[in-house]
């Protein structure tokens, strides 16, 4: 499977963005985010980027105010999927431009788009930046 | 800032923005849920773009947390509009709300293929994304030939065909024969030759699915694995877009480092050359950076190098290259360094004849345990754990007690079973063993089960040079102010057997050894009181000459206790009480406990014990055996092929025909259904010595009754029963290589088992596996009974509990041969941990001759198990439903199509869950209130709550709440029964025999199984 979801939850613990790649209910949801927010929002820059949590991992990563979680297997690559985030950031970065928490919440269909240009079915699709905007780029060209 | 010009989405985003709080945002959520559902209501008036609108707010609702049980079909209905912005819409709405069982989701079938088969790219691109997502069986079985097509089209472009290729694995994933292994090997070998790199990205994921779980087919595409590494991994020709701060995308190097592990060896000696070439390469050439991106990027790939190595068992002088830069990572500042070094350190344990080099490291593990993050703590556990043996046993468990002291709450229960396991395990000398068990006890009693104190008392009777060491250690213990109850219990039992060894050393006579221990007497549970009386009969036993203050002190306790309201408690007292006018008969009724048998557990015995009883009956037993074998054959035959059952009752292989037997055929010959079928298949539910005759009474019903249902299930040359094909999927775990059938389908076995607590697990032509559980609060104890049918003894057997998580279990010894026609009995021990609907599977293999069979079968160790049903009444009730208010202790939820059953229909269900229908609490009679206890370790006992609303006019729709005072435990038990409710198991009672409740039904169930006719013909 790989990766389980990706989350974006601000330092509030307020989720920006939800992307499930496996099927939970609402309850299951909250249940979980509400656990691992709470797990990783308490932790240091001293501490490492890795948190395990029931039979899988959260790998994050903070950036500003914004909180880059994603819950992957236990035997994925964990520095590839931190890494991954950087990328996820360094793209909405070229398209925003220095992007922020209101960028991603007034933005989330854009948000979604790309996040769906880059991983599908809990595998990543795509790794280049100028293939994962084009999509978009030809969107906003036509309106 | 306007979402794409969606103004009125962008003033609500900033609404909730401005919430001051949670009540706020929901009022302004139910406000906007509100508007939305109107809207929607008059969807005529609704334009495209409207609609587009309103189904990007359900999204944004539903992700800040909020049920959104309306406006599915509008999200779905976009999929079909002309536009691409209302289609993508529709597309990714719809892939984050709905689930691959939605019915919705069907109705779009035609239009996602329409899309999917069409020329316009980008719909490919949504349509392939969405079915990639969500697709579920019925997606696979009729899209998997379009998608395939497309993966391998050389006109189409690599940003439909990447998405093509993980939607194929999704499909192979939900249905494996999609993906036609013959002609697709060499597809998908031409497929990394790829040159766009988000193509081969992709293909490198579905391979490592389809290597997984079938890498001989998949044999030619290990050198082309190879030599994409070999291009990445040298920087040839790669383009600009796909390097990552100056590393060749560091994703595909750890997909295809991924993809080569799933290959069990490399014989092609070039190819294994080239290959360890490249990881020479990279474990030698990644240095440490400046820059974090660069740094974290070269060291996935570095880490995937090194799985990659140890699983290639490469020579032992990269393997010791490994474990020094293991050992280097261990020490670094850098914290994602340090984890994942003692992490793959661990994985390294598995390769053989590094121990030792890692053993090198251990002073900056144990360094590692002392760490300010959690994450790396639990990994230096683990890994220490792991590394432990005789000789380096004490420095760690020396190191993990002291950890105890300062290990925060969650990491102690781990803790402590690891130190109790490794201190049995690697004692040096016994004195030690005690010496940390009663430390562990010291620490952490809670986590210390009653199975290691005993453990500590059989070490110490057994050992008389022990005995002065072990009792004065539990004097030092009873010295200290608080001390925890199973200390309290443990040093009294030594020290009332041992303590007169102590008699000379200061302090330590009886009447000292009494007061200290009576001391602590008001602070213990009526469980541990027994334990004290008994000691104190012991020391007064062993006081000689006789101290009569002591004696009429003790006397006094003992007649105190003689009316206590505990019977345990009451019985010693009165008994010892007894003993002690009797003079020279209590010396020898109370004298020194006999050793116990040596390394035997308790368990082991007591399975002896029942042994014993019912081998007098094995002549018996041997007969039912025969009888059951004989009905199978002669009751399916008919159904087979229609012809007289006579005909082949010659082909049919039967064990020594008795006079009986005869009998049993002639009835299958008379009535093809088999009167057996009416008798009831529930067992005597009274303990019977005669278990096997018990366990095998629901198997000459079990046996016929897929006759009407399934007439596949023929008896072909009448060698054995071979089920048919879905029966064959619904056992899926059955592995390829067994060409053994199994007789009865496993899947309603064990829902069968669900509901009753004995019966058949499994059975085969050789082998039959009943069961027999007894439940006790979170404790339990099945019986697994394995019968071998033959008159050849069955070999190399072998049974593993593959336990979840939240079940502690302990199968006894299981022996290697059942010998021919004889039973063995091996009990398994349960304990439940916390509430949880994950399953434990039993993976059990045998060889019969030349035939190896290995099957993975369910057990019934499940969530219901550890109920125990309680009757409340109103006044007790209502308080406690009230006082659970709302999520997550109470949960409620609408369950859609459940089977439809009749009101006491469904009581008896929940009756036979544990769950105790409670009549006349609910005012509506069309509800039904329900309670029971649940209990495991974390939870202790807890009361649940149930309540169904039912509505008479629609019996496939409920509406269900459950609560209970943990959240998890409400979630599980109400996820619990919905599943029980939505495919209802085989109830005891019934006649009719059902379809094996599985998620996706391959085919139509057939018309007797369904609920509807069968509700039908009883109105």
């Amino acid at each position: 499977m790989g990766i389980r979801f990706i989350l974006m939850v601000n330092k509030q613990g307020q989720t920006r963005l939800a992307q499930y790649y496996e099927y939970l209910t609402l309850e299951e949801r909250r249940a979980l985010e509400g656990e691992i927010v709470r797990k990783c929002l308490a932790r240091n820059e001293q501490q490492c980027s890795f948190v395990e949590h029931r039979n899988y991992k959260i790998v994050y990563r903070r950036y500003a105010s914004l909180f880059f979680l994603v819950g992957v297997d236990n035997d994925e690559n964990e520095l590839a999927i931190l890494e991954f985030i950087h990328l996820l950031v360094e793209t909405m970065d070229r398209h925003f431009g220095n992007v922020c928490e209101l960028d991603i919440m007034f933005h989330l269909e854009k948000a979604h788009f790309m996040l769906e240009e880059m991983v599908m079915n809990g595998c990543i699709v795509e790794t280049s930046k100028a293939n994962i905007l084009t999509p978009i780029q030809l969107m906003d060209k036509a309106s | 800032m306007a979402l794409s010009g969606m103004r009125g989405l962008s003033v609500f985003i900033s609404d909730i923005r401005n919430c001051q709080n949670k009540e706020q945002e929901r009022l302004r959520v139910d406000k906007e849920l509100g508007n939305v559902r109107t809207r929607f209501k008059n969807e005529k008036g609704l334009t495209p773009y409207e609609k587009k609108k309103y189904v990007w707010k359900m999204l944004y609702i539903y992700m800040l947390g909020y049920d959104v049980d309306f406006g599915h079909m509008e999200a779905v209905s976009l999929i079909s509009a002309p536009k691409y912005p209302e289609k993508q819409v529709g597309y990714i709405v719809t892939s984050c709300l709905l689930n691959e069982n939605h019915d919705f989701l069907r109705l779009a079938i035609n239009t996602v293929r329409n899309d999917i088969i069409g020329r316009n790219e980008t719909f490919q691109c949504l349509a392939l994304t969405l079915v990639g997502n969500i697709g579920g069986r019925e997606f696979a079985e009729s899209l998997a030939p379009d998608v395939q097509k497309l993966l391998i089209s050389s006109s189409c472009r690599p940003l439909v065909r990447k998405k093509a290729a993980l939607c194929l694995l999704r499909l192979f994933r939900k249905n494996p024969d999609v993906v036609n292994v013959d002609g697709w090997s060499d597809r998908m070998a031409q497929l990394l030759d790829e040159r766009d790199f988000g193509v081969l990205t992709s293909s490198m994921s579905l391979l490592v699915a389809l290597v997984a779980s079938n890498h001989e087919a998949y044999w030619s595409c290990l050198p082309k694995c190879v030599k994409v590494l070999e291009r990445l991994a040298r920087n040839q020709d790669i383009p600009q877009e796909y390097t990552y701060y100056g590393i060749p995308s560091p994703w595909l190097q750890v997909k295809t480092m991924r993809a080569l592990q799933y290959f069990p060896t490399i014989e092609d000696p070039s190819t294994r050359r080239s290959l360890f070439e490249v990881l020479q390469r990279i474990l030698m050439g990644t240095d440490v950076v400046k820059n974090v991106n660069k740094n974290n990027a070269s060291h996935s790939v570095l880490f995937e190098a090194l799985a990659l190595v140890m699983h290639l068992d490469a020579e032992k002088e990269m393997m010791s290259q490994c474990v020094a830069l293991l050992g280097k990572f261990i020490a670094v500042r850098e914290p994602n360094i340090r984890y994942l070094g003692l992490e793959n350190m661990t994985r390294m344990l598995m390769v053989t004849d590094v121990q030792d080099i890692i053993k090198r490291h251990q002073a900056q593990i144990i360094t590692s345990l002392k760490d300010p993050d959690i994450s790396i703590r639990r990994r230096a556990l683990d890994l220490l754990y792991g590394m432990c043996d005789v000789s380096n046993a004490k420095d760690i468990v020396e190191e993990l007690l002291q950890y105890l002291n300062t290990a925060e709450f969650v990491m102690r229960e781990e803790l402590s079973l690891k130190i109790a396991i490794l201190a049995e395990k690697f004692a040096p000398d016994l004195s030690w063993y005690v010496d940390v068990i009663l430390q562990l006890i010291d620490k952490a009693g809670d986590f210390v089960s009653d199975d290691i104190w005993f453990r500590v008392v059989q070490f110490v009777t057994n050992n008389e040079d022990l005995q002065p060491y072990a009792a004065l250690k539990a004097r030092e213990y009873l010295d200290k102010p608080a001390i925890h109850e199973t200390m309290v219990k443990v040093s009294a039992y030594i020290l009332g057997e041992y303590s007169h060894l102590l008699a000379r050393r200061p302090g330590c006579s009886p009447k000292e050894i009494f007061s200290l221990i009576h001391e602590k007497l008001p602070t213990v549970s009526t469980s541990t009181i027994p334990i004290l009386l008994s000691t104190y009969a012991k020391i007064l036993m062993h006081t000689q000459p006789p101290d009569s203050e002591l004696q009429n002190q003790i006397l006094a306790i003992f007649r105190k206790y003689e009316s206590c309201i505990d019977a345990e408690i009451q019985q010693r007292a009165v008994e010892y009480l007894e003993l002690s006018k009797k003079g020279a008969a209590l010396m020898d009724v109370l004298a020194e406990m006999p050793k116990f048998p040596e390394r035997q557990s308790s368990l082991i015995k007591k399975a002896e014990d029942t042994e014993a009883d019912t081998a007098e009956q094995s002549a018996h037993k041997l007969r039912t055996q025969q009888q059951t074998s004989n009905a199978l054959a002669v009751t399916d035959q008919p159904s087979a092929n229609g012809t007289p059952p006579v005909s082949h009752l010659g082909l049919v292989k039967v064990p020594s025909m008795t006079n009986t037997d005869r009998n049993l055929a002639d009835q299958g010959e008379t009535e093809p259904n088999g009167t057996l079928s009416v008798v009831d298949p529930q067992p005597p539910s009274a303990p019977s010595p005669d278990v096997l005759g018990d366990l095998l009474g629901p198997l000459a019903i079990e046996g016929p009754q897929p006759d009407g249902a399934q007439p596949a299930h023929n008896l072909g040359s009448g060698v054995g029963v071979a089920p048919n094909a879905e029966d064959a999927l619904a056992l899926a775990p059955v592995e390829e290589t067994a060409t053994v059938q199994p007789i009865g389908n496993i899947a309603e076995r064990f829902h069968a088992l669900v509901l009753k607590d004995s019966g058949i697990l499994y059975e085969d032509p050789y082998i039959q596996i009943g069961i027999k559980a007894e439940w006790r609060a979170h404790h339990g104890r099945l019986v697994l009974f394995l019968g071998n049918k033959n008159t050849a003894p069955l070999i190399s057997v072998q049974a593993l509990i593959l336990p979840p998580s939240h079940l502690r279990m302990e199968l006894s010894l299981v022996p290697e041969t059942i010998p021919p026609r004889a039973q063995v009995q091996c009990p398994l021990e349960v304990v439940n941990l916390r509430p949880s609907r994950d399953l434990a599977v039993l993976d059990f293999s045998y060889n019969f001759g030349a035939q190896l069979v290995n099957v993975k079968l369910r057990l019934p160790a499940i969530l219901n198990k550890f109920l125990q049903p309680i009757s409340v009444s109103a006044e007790e009730f209502f308080p406690q439903w009230r006082s659970l208010s709302g999520p997550p202790l109470k949960l409620q939820e609408v369950v859609r199509g459940v089977r439809p059953m009749l009101l006491p229909e469904m009581a008896n269900l929940f009756n036979s869950l544990r769950l105790m229908v409670c009549p006349g609490l609910d005012p509506n009679a069309n509800n039904l209130v329900a309670s029971t206890t649940f209990y495991s370790e974390s939870t202790r006992a807890m009361l649940c709550l149930v309540r169904i609303e039912t509505d008479p006019a629609d019996r496939t729709q409920l509406r269900m709440t459950v609560a209970s005072g943990d959240p998890t435990l409400t979630f599980e038990l109400k996820e619990f029964i919905k599943e029980q409710l939505v495919f209802i198991p085989t109830a005891p009672t019934a006649a009719a025999p059902l379809v094996p409740p599985q998620p996706q039904p391959t085919s139509p169930p057939p018309p007797v199984s369904d609920p509807g006719a069968l509700l039908a013909g009883l109105l």
